[in-house]
């Protein structure tokens, strides 16, 4: 019996393979755009777990006052019983761009900061320890190194990406650094006892390590955008299974009612239709996860190459495919499409037995329910402008985000409908107004694609709106601070010295760029020191200042720090900041520094080199006419001898950042593109399922005397004319996004705040493409009804109704 | 298979049966650039006592068989391992010296071990002849002399601190410490220090314990001293009632055939050594041990000294879970002699 039933069931998708088609695309869709997200983040997160593991990850770490850790400190507390493995850490040119080299003890490292590892062939350890070196690296990291400089390189599989492993010994002799250690990590397992550490090294520190968290927490906002973007994409797509499962709901009426006068009880024909369900929504999850698969391994490239670019953080630009990954796709898939079709369901375990067998008008719902979602709309309003008000954090953010957005797309009915009795008012002649009488009375049916259309383009406009906004800032901003021609990186001191005594007389100015790391207000800040010139009085992005700012910095009472550090620690100027050295200013002024995750302060030179010795002196910006730049490059590199490398220009900075910065935002915009070819799918299956149940409505106009063809244009106008005003309605949505992105989001997940701008170019745009979707998707129920049989339309007056 | 893992391979262990493997803890290879042992070099002291890193390998092997307050018997073991890469010494991370320390600490019913890794040139882990240290972190074997050390070392969950001393002379073994190894003539120096009389304290989880009893100092380097063929061995040694003593081991070999040696050493110090085949050792009882079976109780003899008896293990679990993994315990025996003694095992798969 129960077979039976599942079999009468399921005939309906074989007579209605379009439906199928479309709950199944729909679905996979859904759950394609969720778990490809889902894995880019995963797999970002997978990279900074390795990477983390490499320099220990999150064990407790031991580190100098001033930074350093001497040999004999470390050997002294391993002789005390401390169980402790030494790391130095710096950067190597790679010939293709800088590797993060870590050096370590293999002999008393912890087994995971060296593996994992699995050993290639070609690694020798009497080199690696003891020789002239080894470098571990991944494999995708040693395509990146092609300097000969550096010692055989070994792949290794499971090490972090942009990572280069190696002995100790050998890194402090690739880093210059003789003797140097940067930290100790405690491993987990200690002896019985030892001596505390405050009586072997007092001015050592055990701290807890940051470890992930702190790659983690750098790159959190951006994973929480991605994540944004795939609940939307997902949203969207179970508005279209919404949709294919209502009408299949409605079109089996006859079929339920059947079955339940056959005797199979209510309960069971539940039951069978979640059955069904389930089994399409694995299916659909089945071809989601491969199809999501494929977007991620589409965008991971260029995921990996912002967080690379934006942030520093190494991630591997290919994707390893996680079982894990498989089962949270099927499961999100069972999910959604349960939670799209619980109102069916319940509908079905209610069912009379002898409930009417005809099509009740699906699409139709009444005034309240319009009624019913606005008072949603603004409840959800409320919410958004609390959050706004008292919410702090990006979770805050995001939720005001989401309420905002389905306020907006809840109150679209509302509005349209409205907007629609507006215009039947003021319209002329029969067939105008039964056009828009008509088309308000299918505002119900299409609302949900209308919705999905609105959220759409309501994120593109938001989203397009930040990063334009965002670009036009850095664009001005990096005028602003790459105001030195060229920059110039001497190989050690001694060059240093011949080199200003060199460009001296070739320069108007040398500006010394110099900086070192240290603690600020609890966390990893960069010193710089700037020299008093004219080139920071002028160009220097200050956001606020006191009087005089620039002879505050110079005369060493003030300094100046970065709008992340100012809103983290809510400074502004006239606060005094403690220094490492305990030392004590007043901040004088707060400036703008995009794309940097860390607190940066500027101090005067002298400053710099008095209290911090050690400074490396070897980078420099040079004032000179822009059309000397060509000559002095040459000059520098034929005459006086510096590496081509050593040496870059202002215009080809400011060229790698912006391909940085639209690398970045290269995701976010295939991603629009994705919700909105959702959304237009939407609206083509809202448009295909009201089209076979309008014929009730249509029948009469045909039989009063428009022709098919006026019929199916209007069909399609209707269809236009509502994309129209949707996109019209979804820009001062996306507006209102925009400016919770770049007033809210940014300040919370970035640390800055960026004025807004505005594209009416590309809202047209937007508008155009929606139209394009929206007469993409009714041109096919046109057609279908210019070509439908007139006895088709006369069926109607002598059936039933 | 990780970064350490290998190094402990390269250092010591390519287990026994693998392919290309040469022998237990590798043992077996070539010398390359190495110093080799020869026959009737005489030891120097103190300055033997201290480290030769020309050699590939050396080790200072310590293991005591002590009677606990309680009345109990209990074992333990202090060794340190070095292992070159190279036959130099530097003052820097270059080392090509690998320093390695295995702890261990039997009871009748438990056996703890405890492991620790260092590289030479540091100052981490090393050897000084006058005044006498071993050290290898916190770890140490040190005194004035070699006659009179105290030994300490730690786990996790164990520690023990104790003092040895002796008055009696060090013992060389073989001829006159040059101990031959195989058939094709692998030989290493050897030399040991069987009659120290220990006190001191034991740490196990249930509270410290006082202990005292004997322990056996053995000190060898070579640069080769396994043959090809060889797999692993099982080494005694005997502390009789009387006050003598009995080194021997058994090298076994591929074909199941084995090489034995062995030196009588009577209570003043006096050494006699045998030659291959005089000594003779045959496995009476195995017990599963790590997964693999292990020979726990064997029959021992030494004809010309009418030596007939039955060791056994006082843990059978006296497993060294270490990076290179063998059996390493105290034992009691009985027969034609009775007393205590230790045994290692080692190359059982």
């Amino acid at each position: 019996m129960k077979r039976t039933a599942l079999a009468a069931l399921l005939s309906h998708w074989r007579y209605h393979p379009l439906q199928l088609v479309t709950l199944v695309l729909g679905l996979a869709l859904a759950t394609a755009l969720w778990s490809g997200v889902q894995a880019i983040n995963a797999e970002a997160r997978a990279s900074y777990d390795r990477a983390a593991q490499a320099v220990g990850g999150t064990r407790p770490v031991i580190t100098g006052e001033s930074g350093g850790i001497t040999r004999d400190q470390y050997v002294s507390l391993r002789r005390a019983g401390w169980q402790v493995t030494p790391l130095i850490e710096g950067w190597i040119d790679g010939g293709q761009g800088r590797i993060r080299l870590i050096g370590i003890d293999p002999l008393t490292a912890p087994t995971d900061m060296t593996g994992g590892t699995t050993v290639a062939e070609g690694f020798d350890l009497t080199a690696f320890l003891s020789g002239s070196g080894q470098i571990l690296t991944s494999p995708a990291t040693a395509n990146r190194i092609t300097s000969t400089d550096l010692p055989p390189v070994v792949t290794v599989e499971d090490l972090g990406p942009g990572l280069a492993l190696t002995d100790i010994g050998t890194a402090q002799r690739l880093l210059e650094a003789p003797g140097r250690i940067d930290r100790l990590i405690v491993r987990d397992t200690q002896p019985l006892t030892r001596t505390p550490l405050s009586e072997i090294a007092p001015d050592l520190e055990l701290s807890a390590s940051g470890g992930t968290a702190d790659l983690a927490r750098l790159t959190d906002s951006f994973h929480l955008n991605l994540t944004a973007f795939g609940l939307l994409s997902f949203a969207v797509g179970l508005f279209i299974v919404h949709g294919a499962i209502g009408l299949a709901f409605e079109q089996r009426r006859a079929l339920f009612r059947t079955l339940r006068a056959l005797g199979v009880p209510a309960n069971s024909l539940t039951g069978l239709m979640i059955m069904e369900l389930v089994m399409l929504a694995l299916l659909s999850g089945l071809l989601g996860v491969i199809l999501g698969y494929a977007i991620a391994a589409a965008l991971i490239p260029d995921v990996a190459a912002t967080l690379r670019g934006l942030y520093g953080v190494p991630v591997e630009g290919a994707l390893s495919l996680r079982p894990v990954w498989w089962a949270a796709g099927i499961g999100i898939s069972i999910l959604g499409a349960l939670a799209a079709a619980a109102g069916v369901i319940w509908k079905v375990a209610r069912l009379p037995v002898l409930a009417p067998a005809r099509p009740r008008a699906w699409a139709m719902a009444t005034g309240s329910t319009i009624l019913y979602q606005a008072a949603g709309a603004a409840l959800l309003a409320i919410i958004a402008v609390l959050m706004g008000m008292f919410g702090t954090g990006l979770i805050a953010g995001f939720t005001m985000l989401g309420a905002l957005l389905i306020a907006a797309a809840l109150l679209l009915p509302a509005i349209l409908s409205l907007i629609l009795s507006l215009a039947a008012r003021f319209a002329q002649g029969p067939i105008a107004e039964w056009f828009w009488a008509d088309t308000r009375q299918q505002i119900p049916g299409l609302s949900l694609a209308l919705m999905a259309l609105l959220l759409a383009l309501a994120t593109n406009i938001g989203v397009g709106t930040m990063v334009s906004s965002f670009r036009l800032t850095f664009t001005g901003w990096l005028d602003q601070r790459l105001a030195s021609e060229l920059y110039v990186t001497a190989r050690d001191e001694a060059e240093a010295a011949e080199l200003i005594e060199w460009l001296r007389p070739r320069t108007d100015a040398i500006l010394p760029i110099w900086n070192v790391d240290g603690q600020v207000a609890g966390a990893p800040a960069e010193i710089f020191g700037v020299a008093d010139h004219t080139t920071y009085r002028d160009n220097w992005p200050l956001l606020s200042s006191l009087p005089d700012v620039w002879d505050r910095v110079a005369d060493g009472t003030g300094i100046l720090i970065n709008e992340q550090l100012a809103r983290r620690e809510d400074l502004s100027p006239g606060d005094s900041l403690a220094m490492p050295d305990g030392w004590e200013p007043t901040i004088s002024g707060v400036y703008s520094d995009y794309g940097n995750p860390l607190a940066q302060v500027l101090i005067s030179v002298e400053e710099l080199t008095m209290r911090f010795p050690d400074v490396e002196r070897l980078n420099f910006g040079l004032r000179l006419p822009p059309d000397q730049v060509d000559p002095l490059t040459e000059a520098l590199v034929t005459e006086f001898g510096l590496p081509e490398e050593n040496t870059i220009d202002q215009i080809s900075i400011k060229r790698f950042s912006l391909e940085v910065f639209d690398r970045t935002f290269l995701v976010s915009g295939a991603l629009n593109v994705l919700t909105l070819a959702v959304a237009g799918f939407a609206i083509l299956t809202s448009l295909l399922t009201l089209a076979s149940m309008r014929l009730p409505q249509l029948a009469p106009a045909w039989a009063l005397g428009m022709t098919r063809a006026q019929l199916a244009g209007l069909e399609l106008i209707r269809a236009l004319a509502l994309a129209l005003l949707t996109a019209l309605l979804a820009i001062p949505v996306g507006l209102l996004l925009a400016w919770v992105l770049l007033a809210v989001i940014n300040v919370e997940a970035f640390g800055w705040r960026l004025p807004m701008h505005l594209f009416p170019a590309n809202w047209l745009v937007l508008a155009l493409l929606a139209l394009l979707a929206a007469g993409l998707a009714g041109l096919w129920p046109s057609i279908r009804l210019s070509r439908l049989q007139p006895a088709t339309l006369l069926k109607v007056f002598s059936h039933e109704r | 298979m990780s970064v350490r893992a290998w190094i402990t391979i390269l250092m010591l262990a390519a287990s026994a049966g693998s392919a290309g493997a040469q022998g237990f803890a590798d043992l077996g290879s070539e010398a390359d650039g190495f110093a080799i042992p020869q026959r009737g070099v005489p030891f120097e002291f103190p300055r033997d006592h201290g480290a030769h890193p020309d050699y590939r390998i050396e080790w200072w092997y310590v293991t005591a068989t002590l009677t606990g307050e309680d009345g109990r018997d209990y074992g333990v073991q202090w060794t340190l391992f070095r292992s070159a890469l190279a036959p130099a010494e530097t003052n820097d991370w270059n080392s090509p010296q690998i320093w390695m320390g295995h702890a261990g600490l039997t009871t009748p019913e438990e056996h703890f071990v405890a492991e620790r890794l260092a590289r030479g040139g540091i100052g981490q882990a090393g050897v000084t002849a006058q005044p006498f240290s071993a050290w290898i972190d916190e770890w140490v074997l040190q005194g004035p002399t070699l006659s009179n050390v105290n030994m300490r070392a730690q786990g996790t969950d164990f520690s023990y601190d104790l003092t040895l001393s002796t008055d009696r002379p060090f013992v060389p073994q073989g001829d006159r410490g040059y101990s031959v190894k195989s058939r094709e003539g692998q030989a290493s120096y050897y030399y040991s220090q069987p009659f120290y009389e220990v006190t001191g304290t034991l740490s196990l989880p249930d509270g410290p314990i006082r202990v005292s009893g004997n322990a056996w100092l053995d000190r060898e380097w070579s640069s080769q001293p396994l043959s090809e063929n060889q797999t692993g061995w099982d080494w005694f040694s005997l502390a009789f009632d009387d006050g003598a003593r009995l080194m021997g081991f058994l090298l076994r070999e591929r074909d199941g055939a084995s090489f034995s040696s062995a030196t009588w050493i009577t209570a003043d110090g006096t050494p006699t050594p045998y030659p291959d085949g005089a000594f003779q050792a045959r496995p009476l009882t195995t017990a599963e041990v790590a997964g693999r079976d292990i020979p726990v109780r064997w029959q021992v003899t030494l004809p010309d000294r009418d030596l007939d008896v039955t060791v056994s293990a006082l843990n059978p679990q006296s497993w060294m879970d270490t990076s290179f993994a063998y059996w390493e315990g105290p034992v009691r025996f009985e027969g034609s002699h009775a007393g205590r003694g230790y045994l290692e095992m080692t190359g059982y798969e």
